[in-house]
This record gives C-alpha cells, sequence and structure tokens, in this order.
C-alpha cells in the first residue's frame, strides 16, 4: 500500500498524476531489481518515495521548458537541487490529501473519480476495478486516460482547498468513498469477491482520510458510518446468499470490533463538531442505534425516527423519507408510516426503486391489506435488479401472513 | 480484505532484564501510528504479564482454575494486534516490521492467523 504515498509525493514534483503513476511504477520495479542485490532498505516505503522523487525531478529537469515549469510549480525547486533521501512523513502526509482531493474533483465525473480513487488510492488495477464495477475493462481503462488528461489540462491544482471552497470539495471526497462502498455493499454473495471487497476499500480509505483529517466532523461521520454498516455484513446474508432482514439478523454475528470503532469514530465526530451533525454524522448515529440493541425489539425506533427527521431537514430526498417512514411505522405504527409513503408514490425520483413498493407492500400487511400487498411485492419484484432481492419479495408475495 | 490477529509470543522466564527501553517505546510508537494513518490497524495491546493471570480448563465436565504465572509454556502471549490488509503478504510486511523495532537481543514470535469471517 506504498503506491499511494510514492504517486502522491511524485506527484507534488511533476503536478501530473498520469507521469506520477508511472514513476511510481518506474521505482517499484528498481525495487524488484535492487533489492535481491543489495538487501531491502529499512524504511521500504521512504526508499520507494525517494527513488521516485528522483526521477521525478530528473524528469522535470529534462523537461525543455523546465524554467517555466519551475515557477509555475514552485515548491518543486525544493526537490530539485535536494538529493533523495528519507520524506518528512508530515510532508508525505499533506501530499496524499492532495492526491485525495485531486482525484475527487468535482471536473471529473463521479465515475471517473472512483476509477482514478481506486486506482490512485486503493491500488486497484484497471482490471480489478473494472469487474468491482461491472464495466468493460477497456471502458475503465479509458475512463481513468481520461480523467488524468481532464486533470492535466484544466490545471487542477494540486493541493488541500481552504476556505469557502473546502467544504464542498470535502463533500465530493466523502461522496466518492461512499459510493465505493455502497457498490461493494449493493452485491450479492454470489458476485466476484472484488465487489464486496470494494466495501473492505472504502473503509480503508476513509480511515485513513480520518487521520489525515482529524479536525473534519463529517470525515469521522463516514468513517462510523461504514465501520457500523461493516460490522453487520457477516449477518446480511443466508448461507445460500438470501439476503437477511434487520431483523431477522443473527445479532451475534455482528463483528463487535467494527461496532466498537464506529461508536469511537462517531465520538470523534460529536467532539470536533462545532454546529449541528452532518449528513454522515446522523446517518452514523442511526446506525449506531441498530448496533447498541441486542435484540430487534430492543430498537430506539423513536430515536431513528428522530434523527431522520434531522437529516430529512439537511438533505431533503425521497429516499431519506422512505427510510423516515419506516422508522416512523416501528415508533408509531404502520398507519401513520403509509401516510408518509403515499406521498412519495408521485415521486418521479422513485419511480423505478423497488424499496418503494417493498416498504408499502409490507405497511399494507400490516394492516391486513393483504392483495394490495401482494401486488406491491410483486412491483417490488419486477423492479429489483437483484436477483437474491427478487426471489425474497416473489417469496412474500407467495407466503401468508401467519408465515405457513 | 481478510483480517488477521497477530499473537506477539515472548519466553518471559527470558526476557531482557532493562525491559522496555525508551528507543523501543519510541519506534514502536511511530510504527503504530504509520499502520493507523495506512488504514490496516483496527486493535492493538499489550497483555499483562500471565502472573496476573488465569487459566480456566474444562475436561470431563469438570472445570479447574489454575493462577498463573504460567512457566512451563515456553512462549506465552504478550499482546496482539488486529490488522486488515490487501493480503497475507501484506500483513506479514507488517509483522516483520513490528518485530524490527525490538532490539536484536529480544526474541520474539508473532503468530499470524486470519480471522474466519461470515
Amino acid at each position: 500500500m506504498e503506491a499511494p504515498r510514492i504517486i502522491a509525493a511524485v506527484t507534488r514534483v511533476v503536478r501530473d498524476v498520469g507521469i506520477a503513476e508511472e514513476l511510481a511504477q518506474d521505482a517499484l520495479v528498481a525495487a524488484l531489481e535492487q533489492w535481491p542485490e543489495a538487501g531491502v532498505p529499512d524504511n521500504p516505503g521512504a526508499w520507494l518515495t525517494a527513488t521516485a522523487r528522483h526521477r521525478a525531478v530528473d524528469l522535470v529537469r529534462r523537461r525543455e521548458n523546465y524554467a517555466r515549469k519551475l515557477q509555475e510549480v514552485g515548491r518543486a525547486t525544493e526537490f530539485a537541487y535536494a538529493a533523495p533521501e528519507a520524506a518528512d512523513p508530515d510532508d508525505i502526509d499533506d501530499d496524499l490529501l492532495r492526491l485525495v482531493f485531486m482525484s475527487c474533483h468535482p471536473v471529473l465525473s463521479a465515475e471517473a473519480r472512483v476509477a482514478l480513487t481506486l486506482r490512485l488510492l486503493g491500488g486497484l488495477t484497471t482490471a480489478e476495478i473494472a469487474r468491482a464495477v461491472l464495466a468493460p475493462e477497456p471502458t475503465v481503462a479509458q475512463r481513468i486516460v481520461r480523467a488524468k488528461r481532464t486533470l492535466a489540462t484544466k490545471n487542477v491544482a494540486f493541493e488541500v482547498p481552504y476556505g469557502p471552497e473546502r467544504a464542498a470539495r470535502l463533500g465530493s471526497v466523502l461522496e466518492v468513498i461512499y459510493l465505493i462502498f455502497n457498490e461493494g455493499y449493493a452485491a450479492t454473495a454470489g458476485d466476484d469477491h472484488l465487489r464486496p471487497g470494494l466495501c473492505e476499500d472504502a473503509l480503508r480509505l476513509a480511515r485513513v482520510l480520518q487521520t489525515l483529517m482529524p479536525q473534519e466532523p463529517e470525515v469521522h461521520g463516514l468513517a462510523a458510518l461504514l465501520e457500523l454498516q461493516s460490522s453487520r455484513a457477516a449477518a446480511r446474508t443466508a448461507p445460500d446468499g438470501t439476503p437477511v432482514l434487520l431483523k431477522d439478523q443473527r445479532r451475534t454475528r455482528w463483528n463487535r470490533l467494527l461496532i466498537r470503532r464506529g461508536f469511537t469514530a462517531l465520538a470523534a465526530s460529536q467532539a470536533v463538531a462545532t454546529g449541528a451533525p452532518g449528513p454522515y454524522a446522523l446517518q452514523a448515529a442511526i446506525a449506531a442505534c441498530h448496533a447498541r440493541a441486542h435484540t430487534y425489539e430492543e430498537t430506539d425506533w423513536r430515536q431513528i425516527a428522530a434523527l431522520y427527521a434531522l437529516l430529512a431537514a439537511r438533505t431533503p430526498s425521497p429516499v431519506v423519507e422512505l427510510n423516515r417512514a419506516v422508522a416512523v411505522s416501528m415508533a408509531e405504527g404502520p398507519e401513520a408510516a403509509l401516510a408518509l409513503v403515499d406521498t412519495l408514490t408521485a415521486e418521479p425520483a422513485l419511480r423505478g426503486y423497488h424499496l418503494l413498493p417493498s416498504v408499502r407492500g409490507d405497511l399494507l400487511e400490516r394492516l391486513g391489506r393483504r392483495e394490495e400487498a401482494i401486488a406491491e411485492f410483486r412491483r417490488a419484484a419486477d423492479l429489483t435488479k437483484n436477483e437474491r432481492e427478487r426471489d425474497f419479495l416473489l417469496s412474500r408475495a407467495r407466503t401468508s401472513p401467519s408465515g405457513d | 480484505m481478510p483480517r488477521y490477529l497477530t499473537m506477539v509470543r515472548i519466553d518471559e522466564n527470558n526476557t531482557p532484564a532493562e525491559g522496555i527501553s525508551e528507543g523501543l517505546m519510541q519506534r514502536m510508537g511511530a510504527l503504530i501510528e504509520e499502520m493507523t494513518k495506512a488504514g490496516v490497524l483496527l486493535d492493538t495491546a499489550g497483555l499483562m504479564p500471565t502472573s496476573h493471570g488465569k487459566r480456566v480448563h474444562y475436561e470431563n465436565g469438570e472445570i479447574t482454575v489454575t493462577d498463573g504465572p504460567f512457566t512451563e509454556t515456553k512462549e506465552v502471549i504478550g499482546g496482539y494486534a488486529v490488522l486488515q490488509t490487501k493480503d497475507e503478504a501484506e500483513c506479514l510486511e507488517w509483522t516483520k516490521r513490528f518485530l524490527q523495532v525490538h532490539e536484536p537481543h529480544w526474541t520474539v514470535t508473532s503468530e499470524v492467523r486470519e480471522i474466519q469471517e461470515g
């Protein structure tokens, strides 16, 4: 996992992530050639970074427009005349953070940000990314090449944004990590193992980000959310791969270590927060309510419904409203929730969203309106893209409420 | 990404007399910080000596409790870490570095075991 740190250090010199990545590769190749002969250095990471940066400085020197470049890149001068030596870890941290902001820059499409982040920071190969995001390899390769070119042509600065721009740019970074996680979370047991693996790639990125930006409440909030979501991974699917609903999950299979880490990250988020909690901290707080309940019956649905109300006020969206409705149904009963859900059925954003009829079917069933419920479960089964989920919904459409 | 429990085994009867040096503490602290920054260290701690420990044994339906120290055991667990890494090779790399922060007069074994998931 040294690669991202090397790429980051080199990008500072050459200001081009494409070239930086090639130089980092060169350094790794040099290591493979030299280490068996000369032995592994005490700090392999520092050696690799120094080697790659040395090559980068050479490259910058060789450029015809060297002088002009130097003026542009300013900070590179300090390396241009310095022999490569072990880099200050704090400098590397700063470079790594710059690379994070660069890979997640809003000039890139969401797909390009995800691909570039997995490539430069997650250390995945193009082939692995293609398998993980279910896209053809040439498409992903193109995506990455184009993203690098866009960053170069748009002269995206290699910097950590400050001031008013920072919040928006950080939002983009967190969103990329969240997207990567969800890509993995949506995978089913039968999928290529690389897909569920994306959850762990995202979690690792979130953990690294916590150490790079310890003062940002939403960074800790995102980490908390992902730790808590991951803690339930083993309980989410039955041995045959069918999804297991939250209420039916064996809570002894929830990972206590990840739950504890989630609580710690949530506490860190609250400790550095100065204003109202952000959307990731709120979602983490909801996940924490579930984690605190040792049985489904102990779930504090009133608290969850209240948190969803805050979330809906902060980031209004039909999906949040739908989740709020589920919490309300548990806190106050299906009647109150159905009223909420019925305001969403006309929502164009939810037209193809299988969870809307799925939730509505559940509420109707609890109200004893069986026929209507069956129709909703069938509608949901038609909409879902996940085969396991489809089977599950169809079985709900068949099973009578008495459960036989 | 697999998770690993690494158990640090030491011979309590033959630990260096001067104990843990200032330099070792510092190097260990720096490495732990680095592992945290790399997002691989989920949990780690040292354990109290076995003189503070107990063993609870179950055999033929009978429970017996033995007080420490466990002098008959050559290597006892002195600490542990939970790591999550890309693969076993990365875990071994960090483990080697963890051992190498000790001075050469130390004898330490790190037992690396993958945690069963699911």
